[in-house]
């Protein structure tokens, strides 16, 4: 059980994801998707039960867990004063990239020359999404855990989220990933994974919304 | 921990100076702050040149905590902002890591603002500097034990709702030695009083180490608590 503050988001959560696999999460806002990825990134406690990411508990190795994915959230993780090559550069640093994997990343987000110049409180909200994107490609993480990836984005940026997933999935990546825009994940085939009120029903091709059967298990 | 924890306070400590430089947040904002509360002890003081000199060092010292209040919590806001706080705990940095580089970026802020706020002092309230290397031992000891501890609190209440108010409550009384100790030698520095001076700037030593070591052991603690 995940609490936020003092009530369960998330309860009885019972999933198993194989490495390599790439996971739809669907379910109505407030329905516990993001407290569900952000637990799987090592961001969320587990108030009771026991977990496992990437072969570390997540009651006692979070960080192992967080060191091996990258989460992209409602937020971009971004420091407004820095320029779009600063940022990329100081996560890689952080991870231990090098200033070939900065570059790499920025051209392959169509970043690289003014763009990486430019503060990143310049920037559209399109463009910092891809500059948040291209500051979580240079830690080459094991999972991707991806919240809502195309919100608030142009075709343009909507086409980049696609070519990550794509080519994450490509390269053995797990993928995790909540998002309304059912029809650009469907030629990934995810395994569709319902979450509603905070309980997870695996492997259906149910509608959103609906609610759980009896026999469903509460899922954090 | 080993060179890796060196080397990634040394990033996280270039990253916050590099935003504040970019910011002009402390040049624009912290130090006018800084240079008005001076300018209105003088001003309340105005009439009595003697008491000026007397009391420079303990409202020099007021000052600098007052403008390191601000420094502290905007070090914290910078992070939250926009998620950057999650992506730190993310990138697998070492919490010890991340503690020592933003208290040095921190301390580094509070020493510059003491170099502007010391010429103010001895322009505004005409003291006469005597011993240089107890003045400058004494404001880095100052400087890194508020920064020590002010990052240890900054981080307890980062993502409040009420941090800017709460920071001052808890903290303050916390620095209340160093305060003690930095004025006593300040004192002795300009001369206005037979203190010793290089007794208390061992006080600001022990609180700077005291306060290092146990914000490196905890930090990371707090962060998962934050």
């Amino acid at each position: 059980m995940t609490l936020l503050g003092r009530f369960p988001a998330l309860t009885g959560v019972d999933l198993d994801i194989s490495p390599g696999e790439t996971v739809l999460l669907k379910g109505p806002n407030g329905a516990g998707k993001t407290t569900l990825l952000r637990l799987c990134a090592g961001l969320c406690s587990l108030a009771s039960g026991q977990g496992w990411v990437l072969g570390h508990d997540l009651s006692e190795e979070r960080r192992m867990v967080r060191r091996r994915v990258a989460l992209l959230g409602h937020r971009t993780g971004l420091y407004d004063d820095l320029t779009v090559a600063e940022n990329v550069g100081f996560w890689a640093q952080a991870a231990g990239a090098s200033h070939q994997d900065v570059d790499e990343a920025l051209e392959r987000l169509s970043l690289a020359g003014r763009l990486a110049d430019t503060r990143v409180g310049r920037l559209s909200a399109g463009q910092r999404r891809r500059a948040s994107i291209a500051s979580l490609v240079v830690r080459r993480p094991e999972l991707w855990l991806l919240d809502e990836p195309h919100a608030g984005l142009d075709q343009q940026s909507r086409d980049t989220v696609d070519s990550l997933v794509r080519g994450a999935a490509a390269a053995g990546a797990t993928v995790v990933l909540a998002t309304h825009e059912l029809e650009r994940i469907a030629v990934l085939e995810p395994r569709v994974v319902s979450v509603v009120g905070g309980m997870v029903r695996s492997g259906g091709g149910d509608s959103e919304g609906d609610a759980p059967t009896d026999g469903d298990r509460r899922v954090s | 921990m080993g060179t890796a924890v060196f080397r990634d306070a040394w990033l996280i400590a270039g990253k916050d100076l590099r935003v504040e430089m970019r910011s002009r947040v402390g040049l624009n904002q912290i130090v006018p702050f800084a240079v008005t509360v001076l300018v209105l002890f003088a001003f309340a003081l105005d009439t009595d040149q003697e008491a000026l000199r007397t009391y420079a060092p303990g409202l020099f010292w007021v000052t600098v905590l007052l403008a390191a209040l601000l420094a502290i919590g905007r070090s914290f806001a910078v992070d939250l902002a926009d998620g950057a706080s999650d992506r730190l705990l993310l990138s697998g940095i070492d919490p010890i890591a991340v503690f020592g580089g933003k208290a040095l970026a921190v301390a580094v802020q509070l020493v510059v603002l003491e170099v502007l706020l010391g010429a103010g002092v001895v322009l505004l309230f005409d003291v006469t500097v005597h011993r240089y290397g107890l003045l400058v031992c004494a404001g880095l000891a100052a400087a890194a034990g508020v920064a020590t501890a002010g990052t240890l609190y900054g981080a307890l209440v980062a993502g409040l709702g009420v941090s800017e108010t709460l920071l001052p409550v808890l903290l303050l009384p916390v620095v209340a030695p160093v305060l003690i100790g930095a004025t006593r030698a300040f004192q002795d520095a300009f001369g206005v009083a037979g203190a010793e001076g290089w007794a208390w700037l061992g006080l600001l030593a022990g609180f700077a180490a005291i306060y290092g070591v146990f914000g490196a052991l905890s930090y990371g603690a707090l962060l998962e608590e934050a």
